[in-house]
């Protein structure tokens, strides 16, 4: 157990937007939330998963919505309190402690804010170890968790208790009441034993994005290359050097989807990287073989900062490192794959772990 | 014979430029000045000095133009801010990020001390979120009366709808009266509420020094004996009135920029084309599309604040003509980020001082002519080979950046440090070299277009779609009029609609903006 403070939350803040992969929304006010609520009422209190008894109670909380709408609609705090004391009283018990969904973007963020309001403990996980676009596609729906009984809830004080057969129909009857409640909701959702927390939910991500934070900072603050700290720490590679080239964008179905190639400098002079995206980075490419695709995750960083670049940030001229990081094993299921794997994001190629795709090449070292 | 003439100015960094165009927008006389720590002296310098060295009569002087930094510097340095009176319209939604909460402390202090977030607000789609708390706006106007000089009113999806914001405002300005100067979010930034809070709550804040910053210009023209209509430029590359810049100063920010890349369009006849104005400390690139500067789409910080409103995209290197030149303990060539900056004349080797500057290394490659040459005798060829060499590619890198494909560009060198650069450019598929090339931006200045803009929303029903457009553009060219404007080139720079769901009578969000040159 310890405490996090501002400094911790703004490290948090930079490495959710490298978990991010490219999407999952603008960590930024999810990051001044929890400022705000650090400043009011104290620093939060972080519990490793092993500190957790195992019959405890424990509720993720999420935001959906437009990211958009959130950018202008600002949460007022109490969605997220008013969405867990309906939960509470639905399951007729406390609930221990609360966590992200999602390692990555603004979701890796509010949590805190609810916590730090509450009192409440958040734990060291989440349910993805990265960034994804749908309800589903969490490792505790790999487990066979059920999303529901979950609630959403408005700024208003509206609160909507649903029931669900499978989390698949939880996605579509929240979006629909989503848009009817303004465009942005906050989430009790998944809500588990400690026992399933432990055996479903993926492991000190958020330790892990603190970490990958405070490296990226201290590198700037001491003047050198950030980008082989953030590789030790996510076991990750290096995919490509390189200046974005071309991108070419279109938004179909509520997701921006796109590609980016990238012209190769440095060692990877006169290759180019073909990069596709759907709200996150989802698979790239060199010349026609592949290096990295989901569910593992693919960055985009800034060569000069190493910060992250989002899909909405790759504009012409930026030079940037690629980097692909192995996801959990979870999502190298037969089950993971066809939720989160290429084909489900209708790429069509086989799922080949990062490890084995760089390491046959043999000419990048992690 | 009556002539027509203008004063234009631009206050950089480190230097004030000042030039008089003739009526055919012909170069009278140009001046560069030391831009002063107060600015206005600057100025006073600039305008005295172009004014003796032309023989311009002063009657006919019609119109003086400034561009000026004196808005940001007030917010940067966090001096002569005004007390501010900061309004949210939004609660119950947003209490989650109270206003300032994300700006830098020293500002927060200053500018935080009248804070109120009240009911109120809009849905995306235009609905409310709650009614405005009507009650409440009274009381914090009569709590607000004596303690402040400006209040920032900002409500939730104001650019949806603006109603809530207006009505605040009709409340505050019924208690308040004409005395405190009331900015309103939906007139300056777009969605993402707490940039645009950001950038009204600014706005208010340096209102007092915009009016005295007028006042004071419009003092040393009469000082001069010369009784012109005074505009001020704003950072889209047109004018706006005295009372205009009064309300919105926030707009004359990074209007330097502007000025650079209009008046190098206007010098070389171009449209289309990357702008690289370099000056004394830094080197400022621009991208010039369809005449006006691109503008940047990412959030923009003001003084470390973050807002999002309309900024041309600039890119920056440290590289000016003053920067100072070192060699790293591996050989290798370190450029600034320092510069001797207006200390030139008296720091650089040419010119008999002790200090290595780009401008020496391009007089010793032979490619400038400044000051004494045989000063630089102590400098290896092969050192500033290398410095050179390392310069133009860190110019270059930054074209590569702010092109929008892999075709290669015109490119326009402006300012005085622009002899640092070859005729040749990665990336540039010319290079042009424009006469006056040191007071562009003064020029840009001068040249600028007056233009007049609307943004409100439209019951399609009415008029249907095509007249309600046309009657929302010529609304926008009356604005344009009214500020002085021409109505012979007059035509529409800006428009976008967006519709609202949810409204009756099949509402649309219209906001025109019209440009003309000034009317004779």
């Amino acid at each position: 157990m310890r405490y996090l403070g501002k400094q911790e939350i703004e490290d948090i803040a930079i490495g959710a937007a490298l978990l991010g992969t490219g999407g999952g929304g603008d960590p930024y006010i999810g990051k001044l939330m929890a400022l705000q609520a650090i400043e009011e009422h104290g620093p939060i209190k972080l519990l490793d998963p092993e500190e957790v008894p195992d019959e405890a109670v424990i509720v993720p909380s999420a935001m959906m919505g437009a990211p958009t709408v959130m950018v202008e609609k600002i949460p007022s705090g109490e969605e997220a309190i008013t969405a867990f004391e309906s939960l509470k009283s639905n399951l007729s018990t406390e609930i221990y402690a609360t966590m992200p969904i999602e390692a990555g973007g603004v979701n890796s963020l509010l949590p805190f804010a609810l916590a730090a309001r509450q009192g409440l403990p958040v734990i060291d996980s989440d349910g993805m170890g990265r960034a994804f676009p749908e309800l589903q596609m969490v490792t505790f729906y790999l487990d066979g968790l059920s999303a529901t009984p979950m609630v959403l809830s408005d700024e208003k004080g509206n609160g909507m208790v649903l029931n669900t057969i499978n989390s698949v129909w939880a996605e579509r009857l929240a979006r629909g009441a989503t848009i009817e409640m303004g465009g942005s909701v906050m989430l009790a959702i998944y809500p588990m034993t400690g026992e399933q927390m432990k055996s479903s939910s993926i492991r000190n991500s958020l330790s892990l994005e603190e970490n990958i934070g405070r490296s990226i900072r201290e590198a700037k603050e001491k003047n050198y290359n950030p980008v082989d700290s953030v590789l030790e720490l996510t076991n990750g590679y290096e995919l490509f050097q390189g200046k974005v080239k071309d991108i070419n964008r279109k938004t179909e179905s509520g997701f921006a989807r796109g590609t980016a190639t990238i012209e190769g400098i440095h060692h990877d002079k006169g290759k180019e990287l073909e990069l596709n995206f759907q709200n996150e980075h989802l698979m790239a490419t060199a010349d026609g073989e592949l290096l990295c695709v989901t569910p593992d995750l693919i960055a985009v960083l800034d060569a000069e900062t190493g910060m992250p670049i989002t899909t909405e940030g790759l504009r012409y001229g930026a030079r940037c490192i690629v980097i692909g990081m192995p996801c959990d094993e979870k999502w190298r299921t037969e089950q993971g794959i066809a939720t989160a794997g290429p084909g489900y994001f209708g790429y069509d190629v086989n799922y080949t772990p990062v490890e084995q795709l760089n390491e046959q090449e043999g000419n990048h070292d992690a | 014979m009556m002539h027509n003439y203008r004063i234009g100015i631009d206050v950089g960094g480190t230097h004030t430029d000042a030039v008089i165009l003739d009526q055919e927008f012909n170069v009278i006389s140009e001046t560069k000045q030391q831009t002063t720590t107060d600015v206005s002296t600057g100025i006073y310098h600039a305008v005295k000095e172009v004014l003796d060295s032309s023989n311009v009569p002063k009657d006919q002087i019609n119109y003086a133009m400034l561009g000026t930094t004196h808005c940001t510097n007030a917010i940067v340095e966090r001096k002569r801010l005004n007390n501010v009176g900061v309004i949210r319209i939004g609660a119950p939604a947003t209490l989650g990020i109270k206003p300032l909460v994300g700006v830098p402390d020293d500002l927060r202090n200053i500018l935080g001390q009248h804070v109120h977030i009240v009911r109120g607000g809009h849905e995306f789609d235009g609905r409310t979120i709650a009614e405005l708390d009507t009650e409440k706006i009274y009381e914090i106007a009569h709590d607000l009366k004596g303690k402040v000089d400006s209040v920032a009113i900002t409500s939730v999806f104001s650019p949806v709808s603006t109603e809530h914001e207006y009505e605040a405002y009709n409340i505050l300005q019924e208690v308040l009266g004409d005395d405190v100067s009331l900015s309103v979010s939906s007139e300056i930034g777009s969605v993402g509420l707490l940039e645009r809070e950001n950038a009204t709550i600014l706005n208010a804040a340096v209102v007092n020094v915009a009016r005295s910053t007028a006042d004071g210009f419009i003092n040393a023209l009469k000082k001069e004996g010369v009784d012109a209509k005074v505009f001020f430029g704003q950072n889209d590359g047109t004018l706006m009135s005295v009372e205009y810049t009064v309300k919105y100063p926030i707009l004359t920010i990074a209007c330097g920029p502007t000025n650079s890349i209009r008046g190098a369009s206007y010098l070389t006849n171009q449209s289309d084309a990357l702008v690289i104005d370099v000056g004394g400390t830094t080197t400022d690139i621009g991208v010039l599309t369809g005449s006006f500067p691109r503008q940047s789409s990412l959030a923009v910080e003001i003084g470390g604040v973050r807002t999002n409103f309309r900024m041309p995209d600039i890119t920056s290197v440290g590289i000016g003509g003053g920067t100072i030149v070192r060699e790293n303990s591996d050989g290798t060539i370190k450029l600034g980020p320092d510069s001797v900056g207006y200390q030139l004349q008296e720091k650089a080797l040419v010119f008999g001082g002790d200090t290595v500057t780009t401008t020496d290394i391009v007089v010793a490659k032979g490619l400038a002519q400044v000051g004494e040459p045989s000063h630089l005798s102590n400098l290896s060829e092969d050192f500033v080979d290398q410095a050179y060499r390392t310069l133009v590619e860190n110019v270059e890198v930054a074209i590569e950046k702010m092109k929008t494909s892999a075709e290669p560009i015109p490119v326009i060198l402006v300012g005085g440090g622009s002899i640092l650069l070859p005729d040749e450019l990665e990336g540039a598929s010319v290079v042009h070299r424009p006469n006056n090339f040191g007071v562009a931006n003064a020029i840009g200045s001068a040249i600028a277009q007056v233009s007049g803009q609307i943004e409100r929303v439209f019951a399609l029903d009415e008029l249907g779609r095509e007249a309600t457009i046309e009657h929302a553009k010529q609304l926008a060219m009356n604005e344009a009029i009214n500020a002085g404007a021409s109505e012979n080139d007059l035509e529409i720079v800006d428009f976008e609609d967006v519709p609202l769901a949810y409204l009756p009578g099949n509402a649309t969000k219209i906001k025109a903006k019209a440009a003309g040159t000034l009317a004779e």
